[in-house]
Parts: structure tokens; C-alpha cells; sequence
């Protein structure tokens, strides 16, 4: 932080703030609220909406408060007649060439443009109609793309970029042509995105929305012959209060409960299939740690996480040379999947034909995720409908039940149960956390030498984190171990794991386990999460995921009582031959271009 | 390896890998295509190691880049203020009348395409067009059909 | 010629420019900055910011790395000489770059030269050749090197043509920083029109003296117009500044002038009424050089079309009150035109420019309304009936 302070005023209140602040930031700390579309406390500054200028006396032009710093001596009007006749124009510019048919708009009630033309009033429509023609693109499972939504404020394209190094979304042409498109306007679902939904996150409009399935499900319930599962990922018990206007707030029992109201014949958990993935990943690299330390075979270190779909598809198209580095673990939700459609309906005496398995993920990768033909390890289409915790956010509304007055309730038995563990992976870091417990006291016998079982070096918000562990006194079938210093990192966000990547490709990192997480604060900060999203939000899903850890009486993934009854009864053991048939995958590489 | 690939290649590494370098490669590329090729923007897109919406945002902001393949001999005739009002219109009925096309596109041997352009910096003499990077002032219809006959008879 | 009109020749005169910067070259950044800031040169391109202030502020930054631009984007409509300039002395140009280079501690030069103008590009590179072998007998480190652009009017912005220099899209960008600042590649750039640059060469071989002598206390010395339209003089020329726009129409009219068009597409239309007291200048109207004349068998509405398809084409789309505010402008008359829309409707019309002046990014927008104001002012009836 600069020390030096610049003194100003605003509305002729003085304000004294650090060199280098917006005038829109020093506006807020005075608590004059100054409209903003294009800007956005994740992204750069872009200063292209023009809904936030200011006046500044003595300036013959209206500043652009999200891009301009202050300097000392300023004054500014943030409310002048002046300003207020140019917000209204630009807010009916943006209407001009917009498809307002708010009504039967998706983001209706959710959108900053709708919300600001209702705060300004912008009654009958001053300027005629320069809506383009445009089709919605909707080849992506995961993500619709409708033109006629968006205002170009290019929020979509600096998250694709900055936050996530991809690009997949650019500005394209100039002039009235300008929009926001891909690759010579391809389908979203032929380039280089990957589905994560960081975009849907951040769009003020429906110009990026996620594919809704709630019909689908609810006609899936409505149907008698049809036994319907759901499960809830781990990152979503801790935001779908959000979209009741109660916060980040742990709400696991409220959220068991409405699903249940909702008509799912069984309420279960990720969870359970995130301690298993701990199980088989754990050992995993174990094994290839042995394949490499004392079979000395060239097996692909460091081994890397793969339980979130965007970064699997990221892989695939950026670094697809690191393909086998990747853990074949398929992630929680499609370990869930075949389990429920083999060793559940077996339990429960269900044709699998006759099941539908739904999950409820924090994630719009995950919908494409699930249509992957890797994904049916079963024989059926191992999950069937993915919805985001905004679409349990709305089915939980269209029944009208009053979330904030449910009591809560347990998930069903089995395929409920889970750890401490589980419910970390929906924090960056959480994975690394849920592997180094287990596989630690695999090794040693002994309990991670962290205070109540808390690894803090792997928490935290930094984009790319680095930790190691000594090995000390190993069990003798381990002994291979005794003494290393098990190195691991962890990044979130694309743009992160970018970086690390290419420390991994040049040969400049030497870890043994890498965790990565395609959206920035891991799944708590999904693409599929409650909007709006900042770091604050972000910490405070993360804060109570440790939480509910905290709370749960085991804390461990190799504790889980159900998953040491399914591999006693089932699996027989981590990576055994069913686990190699149902739960473990290759991926492919696709064009980067 | 392609032809266009070749190029591509070869302008990367005469003019260097960084971001600035891309302009000189996609203009060296309309140079000698005529056009910026899908298969040519991905080219491009992979030596700068940058995305091919990047690219191909880029190019697209500039009128001079197309993404539609166009004929050997690019035709821009000018069609701002001064040259409206000195008779471009003319001009580019008459081409269109020897051309045997519309504004807008390519001869079916690929000779020629016809376009308009925003001001070529030729108020005092117009209309004016380009043919590719040569200049053709003070045009009238007789005179620019004259042009073209020029270039249809060379080879 | 008319003796209200003074004909200077200063920009194509041929001088010993290796002779000025050897001179220069002896002498300390502050003199040669002194003397600009004393001959009261302003930018030539349009804006007019004060060159010499430009330069200091440039000179005054701490960087490993400064960077020297001649803009010639010359791209608003009805201007032409920067064409001019460099096809007939391109040698002052480069030795202007070379002066400002040293007055601000530059060694790198670029020419962005509009792909309109490729047709150039062979004989300012053998210029530039020549001139860096002159360059080193002088023992003055500093090289040019030419980018161009592709057709986009709005790269001429200096910040749109930075990033078009960065290879982006033309964007302007957020100021501040300014150039000075944060130019190219992040470093401080003194950016100049190819004209003024040449201007700062004859102010440093004369001294400032001369210069300010010429024209206002607003508008100093001299500048080179771009003459167009309906005119039998149609051409390129230098004239001291502060005439009136009367005696110019008087010598480049067609004895029917009913408007001139002055400082291009982003400029503005005066109609015949007022053409005595408007003054050619800073203090009067303000011109790139661009002086379009249109006679009494012209239609307005046409004319006016004509600018605000070109903007609506030209402008980048980053900013709403450019992008969409085009559009309206295009739209609403053709809808007044063909009674769509009332005539009252041009007054709404006349508010949204005045927004699209006051909050637009860059001067792009900020002077779009221009041509549309003053043409609905002085011809409102052409545009309704």
C-alpha cells in the first residue's frame, strides 16, 4: 500500500484515502453507492459501460469514477444534474440495443442491467430499437450464449482471460458490429472453453447463463416408474442459503430437507464418494510413488488431482503432454454415479434402468462432465442430470417451501455418510487436506502432526500454494518412504494452474502431488454458485466449510464407515479390478486451437 | 507442413514471438493470401502461444484483415464524404457492370473482389480507389473500367 | 492570393535538417524544450496539446526505455497532408523524431503509418535507411522503425494506436496515465503528428521567435489545411493561423459556398451566416487541417449521413455512449427524415450527444456529436423535410 494519502471531496464531504484509489472506491467509503455494469472487484478495471462518470469540477468531460484515481484537491458530484442525465442515456442506450424482455428473461430479478433501468425508471423506451439478430448458442451442455442479452461490457472476456487463461471468449469487430464471441464465431461448444462458468458468474445480463435441466428433473420425479437419487456436492451446503438471502452459511440439514420436500426418493451425498476418491486417489499415489522410488519405473510424477471438470478439459486442450499425470480418479461426482447404479441398486433391489441420478454440484462443468462417454461406467449414463446450486435455489422456490424455516434433516443411508474430509474439497486445498490425512497415517500409523487435524499450509485464498511434509517413522511395508519429504501444490483458478503447468512442462517444479482446482477458491467459488461472487463471499463459503468440518465427528475419509463396508462388501480394495471398471478414467487430448 | 503454416512460421520468427509482432504477421499473411484462413489464424495463434478468439478479435477489428477469402486484386473504392459527393457511385456501378459482380464480392476466378472503404486520404481527388496498395485518383466510371482492363490483361 | 490569407512555407521547405540536429544535439534537453514551449506550438493532429509541455512531461519521467511516435494515422476524413508531408520531406519528419528523441531521452522511434497508405512504405524505409547512417555520423543513438496499420480510423487516438501497436485490437484506453506516463509497452512515449514534428525541427533550426510572431496568441504560427469539397483549389495548404473563416472562403470558394465543414468528420459545419466571425484557430475552431467546403447544390441531410455511418463503422465499440450513441444518431434522422419520428425528436437526439461528448472514452466519442449538432443546428429544415 502507498503511503501517501490524497485528500478530496466527494458531494462535498472530504474524504483523505491512498494514492493510487478510484474515485469510485473513495465514493464507497463515504457511502455514496455509484452505479457500476463493466466493473468488477475480480477483474481489471475497464472503464467501457460508462454508467458510473462522475463530475469533476473544473473537467470539461465526465469521468469514468471505476477508472479514474484519485488526485488531491478533486472534487467530485457523484449525483449532478449533469451525471444523472448521462447515466439515463447510457441506461437507455444499453436497453436500445438489448433484448428486454425481462419477463420471460432467465435472469429476471437477478440482473444489474434490469436492476439499475428499474432504480432510474426508465419508463417508455427514448431510443429506437438497434437490437442485432442473433440465434442462442446453446451446443454447450453446460453454457448458453444469447447475444440479444449482452451490453459488451466484456466482463466474460477479461474472467476468460485473466482468471481463467483461456480466452476461449474475445471482443470481435468494431463499431456497431463489436460483440463478444468466439473463434470465427464457432459454437462455445467447439472451442477451447471449458465450461467453468466463471463467466455466467460474473455476466450483469442472461448474455451467459448456465443450461437449466430443472424440468427434466421434476418430470423425472413426477414419474412414478422412475426411482430418482440426488446427490449434493459438497461446496453447495454452504451457498444455496445465498440464494435465500441468508449469507454463506452452513445449511446442510436445511438443504437435505428441502430436497426431500422436493420429491427425491433419496437425498445422499458427494461426499461419500469424496472420501472414496481420497481411498482410491490416496493410494494411487502411493502406488506410483513405489512404481517410481523402489521399482524404479518412469511413472508420471508429480501425480495430479482430478476431481473438477474444468480443469480436466483445460488438460486436455492446453497441456495435454501432462494428460498422464492426472490421477485416473474419476471425481466424486462420477464415482457417485456407477456406485448408485450398481452396489446402491443392488442394495436396494432397483433396476438401474429405472434410476435416475441426479446431482446438484456448485459447477457448470460438471453438466458436461456428466455427458462425457467416459462417464458410463455403469452400462446407463452413470449421473443423469446435473443441475447448479442456483437451479436447486430455484426448484426449491417454484414447490415454495421456505428454506430459512426448515428443520434439518439427515441424509439417507446408505451412500450419506461421510467425513470432514469430504467436505473440504470444496475449498482449494481441500483435496490436498482430505489425501495428506489419510494417506499420512496410512504410511505412519500415526495422525498428521497438525493441531485437531487442521493442515493450514494448503488453506488459504493465495493462487498458487506450496507445502511439504517429512515422513518419519514409516510402517515397514512403507519404508521405501522413510525420510522424504513429501512435496505438494495446490493452485485454483485456470490462470494459476497455467503457471504452475508450465513450471511442471519446463521441469523448474519437482513436487510429488499436485491439486488443482478449475475456479478461483476451488468449488466454493464455482461457476454453478450463487451469484454474486467476490473474494469476501468466497472466504466466508471457505470459513464455513472449515466449519462444518470441524463439526463432523469423523474427520478422516479412510473413517467412513460406508466406505469401508463398500469396499468389504463390494470394491474389495482401492484401485481393485470393479474400481478400475467403475471409477477410475483416461482422458484425451483435444485441439488447443 | 502447410504453405500457410510455412509463412506463418517463418513470419514469427523474422518478427519475433512477443504480442506486438502480431499485426506484421497477420498483415504479411493478407499480403500473400488475400485473406486470413482459419487455418492460418491457428497458426498464428500457436506461435505466439496467444488464443484464436485473440487472434482472431484482432484481425477482425481491422478492416484491411479479412476473414473471407477475397480475389488476387482487392478493390477498396473510397466511399466517405468527398468522394460520395464527386460521383464514387458511379465508380462502382460501372466496376460492378464490368466485373459482373456486386459490391462486396469476388470475381468466381477469384481476380477480383470489390469493396468500400472509410476515407483513403484522398478528399482533394476523388473518388479514389485502391487496387490492393496502389492509389487510383481522380476516377471517373470510364476511367476506373479503364483500370481494370489494365489488370485483366495481365495475367 | 488574397492578402488576409498568409502563405507560409516552412513544413515543405527544404532545409539542412543534419545541420539543425547537429546543433541540437550540442544543446541540453531543456533548451531544446524551452524553445518549444516558447514558439507556442500545439499539437497538429487536432487536439492541440501544447508540444513542448508534451515533451517535458515525457523528459521528466525516469525510465530505462522511452519511446518517440509519429502518428500518421492520418484518418479523418478531409485530411490528406500528412500524406504530403511524408511523400515530399520525409527527411524533416524523421529528423523532428530524432530532436524529440533527444529532448526526451528517447533512442526508439516507430511511425504508425495508416495501411491506407502502404504505397509509401518503400521510400520512407529507404529514407529511413539514409538517415540512420546519418544519424550515426552524427553519433546520435536513435532508431525508427515503421508499424502499420490495417484500416481503423480510431487507431489515429494516440492510446488506440498504442494498443494497435502492441498488436490489439485499437482500443483506447483509460486516462490517465497518459502517454508521458505509460505509453508503448508500458513506457513513456511522446507521441506527435507527423506535421508537428516537422514544425518542432524549423522551430529549433530558427528559433521560436519566428513561429510565435505568426498567427494568435492562441493559435501560433502556421498550418498546413487540407483544402476539399466544392472548390476549384481543392489541394494541400500552409497558412498562418487566425483567419477568418470569410477570407478563406473568399479564396477557396466556388462563390456558392454555403457551409464548410472544418476539422473533418469529428469537426464542424458552419454555415455561410457565420462565416465572418469564425476564427480559424484554438480560440475559434480548431482544425487538424481538414476544410471541407460544400456549395449550395448539396444536401445536408446527406452530408451529415455520410459522417455518422462513418462513425458508427469507426468507432471501437468498447464504450456505450460511442457505440450505441452512433447508431441512435444514424438511426434518428433517417427516422425524422422519413417521419418515423417528429421533428422534437432531433432536440433528444441534441442531449444525447451532449452525453455522448461528456462520457465517452476518448475523443472519438466525445467529438462524434459534432458534425451532428452543428448541421442540425445551422440546417435543421434539410434534415426534417
Amino acid at each position: 500500500m502507498s503511503p501517501y494519502k490524497v485528500s478530496l471531496k466527494i458531494n462535498n464531504l472530504s474524504v483523505s484515502v491512498d494514492e493510487g484509489t478510484t474515485i469510485l472506491e473513495a465514493a464507497r467509503k463515504l457511502n455514496f453507492k455509484i452505479p457500476t455494469l463493466c466493473h468488477h472487484d475480480d477483474l481489471c478495471v475497464a472503464g467501457n459501460c460508462r454508467v458510473c462518470v462522475v463530475e469533476q469540477v473544473g473537467n470539461r468531460v465526465l469521468p469514468a469514477s471505476c477508472a479514474t484515481p484519485v488526485s488531491e484537491g478533486m472534487e467530485i458530484l457523484t449525483n449532478s444534474m449533469k451525471v444523472r442525465q448521462a447515466r439515463k442515456h447510457i441506461i437507455e442506450l444499453l436497453l436500445s440495443e438489448h433484448n428486454a424482455e425481462c419477463t420471460i428473461c432467465y435472469k429476471n430479478g437477478n440482473c444489474e442491467l434490469q436492476e439499475l433501468s428499474n432504480e432510474y425508471r426508465t419508463g417508455n423506451r427514448m431510443f429506437l430499437d438497434v437490437l442485432k439478430k442473433s440465434a442462442v448458442d446453446i451446443s454447450s451442455p453446460s453454457i448458453e450464449k444469447d447475444d440479444s442479452k449482452c451490453i459488451r461490457c466484456q466482463r466474460c472476456v477479461r474472467t476468460c482471460s485473466q482468471l481463467q487463461a483461456v480466452s476461449a471468449l474475445g471482443v470481435i469487430n468494431k463499431g456497431k458490429d463489436m460483440k463478444i464471441s468466439t473463434f470465427l464465431n464457432k459454437p462455445m461448444n467447439d472451442v477451447v472453453c471449458t465450461n467453468c462458468g466463471q463467466c455466467v458468474n460474473r455476466c450483469p445480463t442472461a448474455a451467459l447463463v448456465e443450461r437449466n435441466y430443472i424440468d427434466q428433473v421434476f418430470d423425472a420425479i413426477y414419474d412414478p416408474k422412475k426411482f430418482v437419487v440426488v446427490q449434493t456436492a459438497p461446496a453447495t451446503r454452504v451457498a444455496i442459503s445465498e440464494e435465500f438471502g441468508m449469507g454463506p452459511n452452513r445449511s446442510t440439514g436445511k438443504m437435505v430437507a428441502a430436497l426431500r420436500r422436493l420429491g427425491f426418493d433419496k437425498v445422499l451425498d458427494t461426499d461419500f464418494t469424496a472420501d472414496l476418491t481420497i481411498m482410491e486417489e490416496g493410494t494411487e499415489l502411493l502406488t506410483r510413488l513405489k512404481e517410481a522410488l523402489v521399482d524404479g519405473k518412469n511413472v508420471a510424477l508429480p501425480m495430479m488431482t482430478s476431481c473438477s471438470p474444468g480443469w480436466i478439459k483445460f488438460q486436455e486442450h492446453i497441456f495435454p503432454e501432462l494428460l498422464d499425470n492426472l490421477s485416473t480418479c474419476k471425481s466424486p461426482q462420477q464415482m457417485f454415479g456407477p456406485l448408485a447404479k450398481t452396489y446402491y441398486a443392488e442394495k436396494i433391489n432397483k433396476n438401474p434402468a429405472d434410476m435416475v441420478v441426479v446431482s446438484i454440484m456448485p459447477c457448470t462443468a460438471k453438466k458436461y462432465e456428466a455427458d462425457r462417454p467416459e462417464m458410463r461406467g455403469s452400462g446407463y449414463k452413470d449421473v443423469d442430470f446435473v443441475l447448479t446450486t442456483r437451479e436447486m435455489g430455484m426448484m426449491i422456490k417454484q414447490a415454495g417451501i421456505d428454506f430459512e424455516k426448515l428443520s434439518d434433516e439427515k441424509y439417507d443411508s446408505i451412500l450419506g455418510e461421510s467425513s470432514g474430509a469430504a467436505v473440504i474439497f470444496g475449498n482449494t486445498g481441500g483435496v490436498m487436506e482430505a489425501a495428506i490425512r489419510t494417506a499420512y497415517e496410512i504410511v505412519t500409523g500415526r495422525e498428521v502432526p497438525f493441531t485437531n487435524l487442521n493442515i493450514k499450509p494448503v488453506r488459504g485464498m493465495e493462487g498458487i500454494k506450496e507445502a511439504s511434509v517429512k515422513i518419519k517413522d514409516v510402517k515397514p511395508e512403507w519404508s521405501f518412504l522413510e525420510g522424504v519429504e513429501l512435496k505438494v501444490a495446490i493452485a485454483h483458478g485456470l490462470s494459476n494452474a497455467k503457471e504452475l503447468m508450465t513450471s511442471v512442462k519446463n521441469g523448474t517444479a519437482n513436487y510429488h502431488f499436485i491439486e488443482v482446482m478449475g475456479c478461483p477458491g476451488g468449488c466454493i467459488g464455482g461457476g454453478g454458485q450463487p451469484i454474486p461472487t467476490n473474494m469476501e463471499i468466497r472466504k466466508k463459503r471457505a470459513a464455513a466449510i472449515y466449519e462444518e468440518d470441524e463439526k463432523m465427528t469423523i474427520r478422516k475419509s479412510h473413517e467412513n464407515p460406508e466406505v469401508q463396508e463398500v469396499y468389504a462388501s463390494f470394491l474389495h480394495k482401492p484401485l481393485g479390478h470393479r474400481s478400475h471398471d467403475l471409477l477410475h478414467t483416461h482422458y484425451t487430448a483435444k485441439k488447443r486451437y | 507442413m502447410t504453405k500457410v503454416e510455412e509463412l506463418v512460421k517463418k513470419q514469427a520468427e523474422f518478427h519475433g514471438y512477443k504480442r506486438e509482432s502480431l499485426m506484421p504477421i497477420l498483415q504479411a499473411v493478407v499480403r500473400s493470401e488475400r485473406f486470413l484462413s482459419e487455418e492460418a489464424m491457428v497458426a498464428i495463434a500457436k506461435e505466439l502461444d496467444i488464443s484464436t478468439a485473440d487472434v482472431y478479435g484482432t484481425a477482425s477489428f481491422y478492416t484491411f484483415m479479412d476473414t473471407k477469402p477475397r480475389g488476387k486484386n482487392i478493390i477498396r473504392v473510397c466511399k466517405t464524404i468527398t468522394c460520395h459527393m464527386k460521383g464514387k457511385d458511379g465508380v462502382i456501378e460501372a466496376l460492378e457492370d464490368t466485373l459482373k459482380i456486386k459490391l462486396g464480392d469476388t470475381t468466381p476466378d477469384g481476380k477480383f473482389s470489390l469493396l468500400q472503404a472509410n476515407c483513403l486520404g484522398w478528399c482533394h481527388k476523388g473518388p479514389v480507389m485502391l487496387i490492393n496498395d496502389e492509389v487510383y485518383p481522380e476516377l471517373t466510371p470510364q476511367s476506373a473500367v479503364e483500370i481494370i482492363q489494365k489488370y485483366l490483361k495481365q495475367k | 492570393m488574397d492578402n488576409k490569407i498568409k502563405k507560409v512555407d516552412l513544413i515543405f521547405e527544404n532545409v539542412d535538417y543534419l545541420e539543425v540536429l547537429e546543433r541540437s544535439f550540442k544543446r541540453s534537453q531543456d533548451e531544446i524544450i524551452l524553445d518549444i514551449i516558447d514558439s507556442g506550438l500545439r499539437g497538429r493532429g487536432g487536439a492541440g496539446f501544447p508540444t513542448g509541455l508534451k515533451w517535458k512531461f515525457a523528459k521528466n519521467e525516469e525510465a530505462e526505455q522511452k519511446y518517440v511516435i509519429c502518428n500518421a494515422d492520418e484518418g479523418e476524413p478531409g485530411t490528406f497532408k500528412d500524406r504530403e508531408i511524408l511523400t515530399q520531406v520525409p527527411d524533416k519528419v524523421l529528423a523532428g523524431m530524432a530532436l524529440c528523441g533527444k529532448a526526451t531521452g528517447a533512442n526508439e522511434g516507430y511511425i504508425y503509418l495508416r495501411g491506407e497508405y502502404n504505397f509509401l512504405l518503400p521510400s520512407l524505409l529507404s529514407s529511413i535507411e539514409k538517415f540512420h547512417d546519418q544519424l550515426k555520423q552524427l553519433n546520435f543513438d536513435f532508431t525508427i522503425h515503421i508499424k502499420s496499420g490495417s484500416g481503423a480510423y480510431v487507431c489515429g487516438e494516440e492510446t488506440a494506436l498504442m494498443e494497435s501497436m502492441e498488436g490489439k485490437r485499437g482500443e483506447p484506453r483509460n486516462k490517465p496515465p497518459f502517454p508521458t506516463t505509460a505509453g508503448y509497452l508500458g513506457q513513456p512515449t511522446s507521441i506527435n503528428n507527423v506535421e508537428t514534428l516537422v514544425f518542432a525541427l524549423m522551430i529549433a533550426k530558427e528559433g521560436p521567435t519566428k513561429f510565435k510572431e505568426m498567427g494568435t496568441f492562441d493559435s501560433r504560427g502556421s498550418k498546413v489545411f487540407s483544402v476539399s469539397g466544392d472548390t476549384p483549389k481543392a489541394g494541400i495548404y500552409e497558412l498562418e493561423l487566425g483567419m477568418s473563416l470569410e477570407d478563406f472562403v473568399n479564396e477557396f470558394g466556388d462563390g456558392d459556398t454555403k457551409a464548410v465543414q472544418i476539422g473533418g468528420a469529428s469537426g464542424f459545419c458552419v454555415a455561410r451566416k457565420h462565416f465572418k466571425e469564425t476564427v480559424i484557430g484554438f480560440e475559434g475552431i480548431p482544425t487538424g487541417g481538414s476544410m471541407m467546403l460544400f456549395n449550395s447544390t448539396r444536401s445536408m441531410f446527406n452530408i451529415l449521413n455520410d459522417y455518422l455511418e462513418f462513425f458508427e463503422e469507426e468507432s471501437c465499440g468498447q464504450c456505450t455512449p460511442c457505440r450505441v450513441g452512433c447508431q441512435q444518431l444514424l438511426k434518428g434522422i433517417e427516422a425524422v427524415k422519413r417521419g418515423i419520428k417528429p421533428p422534437s425528436y432531433l432536440d433528444e437526439l441534441q442531449k444525447l450527444s451532449e452525453t455522448m461528448k461528456l462520457a465517452s472514452k476518448c475523443g472519438l466519442g466525445q467529438s462524434a456529436p459534432n458534425p451532428f449538432n452543428s448541421i442540425i443546428n445551422n440546417f435543421r429544415e434539410e434534415i426534417i423535410y
